[in-house]
């Protein structure tokens, strides 16, 4: 045992000594600031956000992990691809660091791009345990810029993670402040009539569920680097600079809508991955996704970085500058949207109709009058006073969205809004092929219990979904709750299936919207065991988890051989 | 006994609910990766009545759990101090375990403890709780006391959004007997109602909120006549201040 451990340092060193990397972190307690209110939490290095780390590809990291905290940690480095056991999930990968305790995690680099690290332990993530990393790559990038920003999100709550599970628990809508009041009801009658606005009420309180459950946990400070709206985090510039601007949303909850007015962005990479440029007015993120832009800036002024949360309850807010102190207009959040019918299909078409005893022809009516409704609500977000009434249709579809769901994004200017139907890989990885297999995965739960699951069935009574090394499973998400789940496999690329075949991109979260099916493919190339969850925090902790276990291959030091090979293809 | 059997069977249906589960806890990431036990106390009301013929109560009606999805242990407490005989109207307590049947719906048993001023009563209780369709908080139970006695109550409640802070809430209780227990001043049939208004503002997240508020509380029949007899009111108006609290 002892000679084998040796073996592989010795082969490790001898192949990493022009090319090895040590890192230390230490995870601690810290205060977070956020301009609103003053928290203890969780930090790496003594602060929240922890360090960026930066990797070269090809690069074999020897990174120390010291806990200081008196409870167990880890570290989970998301979207890397590396042997299991490093991979930093407690239960899974490795039993997690005991207080004191320094673990060292050792893996070679074998990807390029923007990723970040997290604690996979209780509600550490959400209480501060976060940081980035940005991966040099071996060769030449596609795309050439003159500086760059690491911008990273998150939605700071004033309450620790295990309040927040406690809250939700107890009552599901303890944190939502956008639930519709007697005063909308009024608005809303005035506008389409007092029976058809008490139709509507009568629809959604019959299934007891909400059209304003769209953020489970409102009131959080959306930081940028670690600062609050008021800090305002600046990057500074030079006139005519390119900047990338490495977009990572560490939130716990939280998608934000991204723009920068006056500025067009283009799109250069997601979740680490090179696409072909897109050029965007504005872009969601998805929990845990990242999103590499450039923009120029051809003059001397300073640019908001605007980050609205989905549901409108929150933002973050940054500045591009010339010189630190200068700013510029922050925007109105946009009125909030309200889910439709439309989003609710996925709830309803499955045993949803059980419990309430709804007919379908007051259905059909209501679907109606609310999609209506919704496509008002569009216009006046985008401030198209001139298109009139009945021209939902024209409204920009996105297939990754409901038809008519009070989620479709739209630009603020009116402009262009990244779709997933967007992204298509830059230089494939792999061969594009038929899957071995389809695996249909529903998303479930109940939203009033706050209880999340999987095909109905929650991780701890759940068992494990087995994969064979070598095949290529097809994965079919189907939405059946009316929350927006980010779907994070651990280990394995997942490939989204946007229909362009070998130039579907490569992601690490795949967004499923309300009542959508969504697909992507997985070349099953790493053996071991590896976590997959919706990596909204409080909807992995209710049961919107499961283990993968690959069966065969080789183990996971041969495994390392492999991955050298994608290396290989990449450059 | 009776109520024993009933509570005990409840509760070992329960426990079954909650073992099951566990069959295919091999998987040590189940612990590690999901937040399985949850706890909370909460008064729903926390309260002063000033009654139109110049009674005065203090009123607690509140609960603490702890518990899984599957199995809650939940303490439930209600009490009414009456000021002019610096003594307890009212005082049960409930220790009950409750387990989901449904979407929406949550079965309770267990016993109920009452040793207010006068002769204490044990009953054995069956209930069910949950949200009713329209968002009418509902929650009912029958209970069997030591002395053989049944009776059921009724609750719903619906809050009415006035803002997202301000919230008027309705509430509607009742109980039912099916026989007389004259030592505790109940009589046969719809022994009482209470209709509740209360408009409350969420000053401190969900934690704290403070309301002003009407109640109207009325016996029927018997259960009046008990009432005439032994000197009391049959139906009183009150003006409420207190606080709904959340921990």
């Amino acid at each position: 045992m002892k000679k084998s451990i040796l073996m592989v340092l010795l082969a490790g060193l001898a192949f990493s000594a022009a090319n090895a990397g040590e890192y230390d972190i230490s995870v601690d307690r810290v205060q977070i600031d956020t301009g609103d209110f003053n928290k203890e939490g969780i930090g790496y290095n003594g602060a929240s956000p922890g360090p960026i780390l930066r990797f070269k590809e090809g690069e074999q990291v020897t990174i120390n992990v010291t806990n200081n905290l008196d409870e167990m940690t880890s570290i989970h480095w998301h979207g890397l691809i590396l042997p299991f056991e490093q991979d930093g999930v407690p239960g899974i990968s490795f039993p997690g660091i005991k207080p004191g305790e320094t673990f060292t995690y050792q893996f070679p680099i074998v990807q390029a791009g923007t990723y970040w690290f997290h604690s996979h332990s209780g509600f550490q993530e959400p209480n501060g345990a976060y940081g980035a990393i940005v991966i040099e790559p071996e060769g030449r990038e596609p795309f050439r810029y003159d500086r760059e920003y690491v911008v990273q999100l998150t939605d700071k709550h004033p309450h620790s993670g295990d309040r927040i599970m406690r809250n939700l628990k107890m009552s599901a809508d303890y944190y939502n402040r956008q639930q519709q009041t007697v005063g909308d009801f009024f608005a809303e009658s005035g506008e389409k009539g007092f029976m058809a606005t008490l139709k509507d009420r009568m629809m959604w309180g019959d299934m007891r569920m909400m059209k304003a459950d769209i953020e489970d946990v409102q009131g959080f400070t959306g930081l940028i680097n670690g600062k609050g709206p008021e800090q305002n985090w600046t990057g500074t510039f030079e006139e005519g600079d390119r900047i990338r601007l490495r977009f990572i949303n560490s939130s716990a909850m939280t998608y934000f809508d991204i723009r920068i007015p006056g500025l067009e962005m283009t799109v250069v990479q997601a979740d680490g991955n090179n696409v072909q440029p897109v050029n965007v007015d504005e872009f969601r993120i998805g929990v845990a996704e990242t999103y590499d832009v450039i923009v120029h800036i051809k003059d001397k002024e300073a640019y908001t970085i605007f980050a609205e949360s989905m549901g409108r309850s929150g933002f973050a807010r940054g500045t591009l500058a010339p010189e630190k102190g200068m700013t510029a207009e922050v925007p109105e959040l946009r009125e909030a949207p309200l889910l439709t019918m439309a989003d609710m299909a996925g709830h309803m078409e499955h045993g949803g109709m059980d419990h309430g005893n709804m007919n379908h022809d007051d259905m059909a009516g209501m679907d109606h009058s609310d999609m209506g409704g919704n496509a008002e609500m569009d216009h006046s977000a985008m401030g198209h006073g001139s298109m009139g009434q009945g021209e939902g249709e024209t409204l920009p579809e996105d297939p990754f969205y409901a038809k008519g769901s009070g989620l479709m994004p739209t630009a603020s200017n009116g402009g262009k809004f990244l779709s997933y139907a967007d992204l298509k890989a830059q230089n494939p990885l792999y061969e594009d092929r038929e899957p071995t297999r389809e695996i249909e995965l529903r998303l479930t739960g109940n939203m009033e219990r706050y209880e999340w699951s999987i095909n109905g069935t929650k991780y701890e009574d759940a068992d494990p979904i087995v994969l064979q090394y070598g095949e290529r499973v097809r994965f079919k998400f189907v939405n059946e709750t009316m929350m927006t789940h980010p779907m994070h496999l651990h280990g394995m690329w997942s490939i989204l299936d946007v229909g362009e075949g070998k130039w579907n991109p490569l992601k690490h979260v795949i967004s499923v919207a309300p009542a959508t099916t969504v697909y992507m493919e997985t070349e099953v190339d790493a053996p071991g065991e590896w976590a997959f969850h919706c990596h909204l925090s409080y909807h992995a902790a209710s049961g919107m988890f499961r283990k993968i276990v690959v069966e065969g291959g080789p183990d996971s030091a041969v495994a390392e051989g492999k991955q050298s090979e994608h290396q290989g293809d990449e450059s | 006994m009776n109520h024993l059997a009933v509570s005990m069977c409840g509760l070992s249906l329960a426990v079954a609910a909650l073992a099951n589960p566990a069959v295919a806890q091999e998987d040590p990431a189940k612990k590690t990766q999901t937040a399985k036990t949850f706890w909370g106390v909460s008064a729903e009301k926390f309260e002063y009545r000033y009654s139109d013929s110049d009674e005065e109560l203090a009123v607690v009606e509140g609960d603490a759990y702890y518990g899984t999805d599957e199995l809650k242990f939940r303490w439930l407490f209600e009490g009414e101090w009456e000021e002019a005989h610096n003594a307890w109207e009212t005082l049960e307590n409930q220790f009950v375990a409750q387990t989901p049947v449904d979407d929406f719906w949550d079965a309770k048993a267990g016993v109920r403890i009452d040793t207010p001023e006068g002769p204490d009563r044990v009953y054995g209780v069956l209930g069910l709780t949950g949200l009713a369709p329209y968002w009418f908080e509902v929650d009912t139970n029958l209970y069997v006391s030591d002395e053989g006695d049944a009776s059921v109550d009724f609750e719903a409640e619906y809050e009415l959004l006035v803002t997202n802070f301000w919230i008027m809430s309705a509430s509607f209780e009742s109980l039912v007997a099916f026989s007389e227990d004259r030592e505790i001043g109940v009589g046969k049939g719809l022994n009482s109602t209470e209709v509740g208004l209360r408009l409350s503002y969420d000053l401190i997240d969900r934690s704290f909120a403070p309301y002003l508020g009407v109640v109207h509380e009325r016996k029927y029949g018997d259960t009046a006549d008990l009432a005439r007899d032994s000197g009391g009111s049959t139906e009183d108006w009150f003006a409420v201040v207190g606080a709904r609290l959340s921990f």
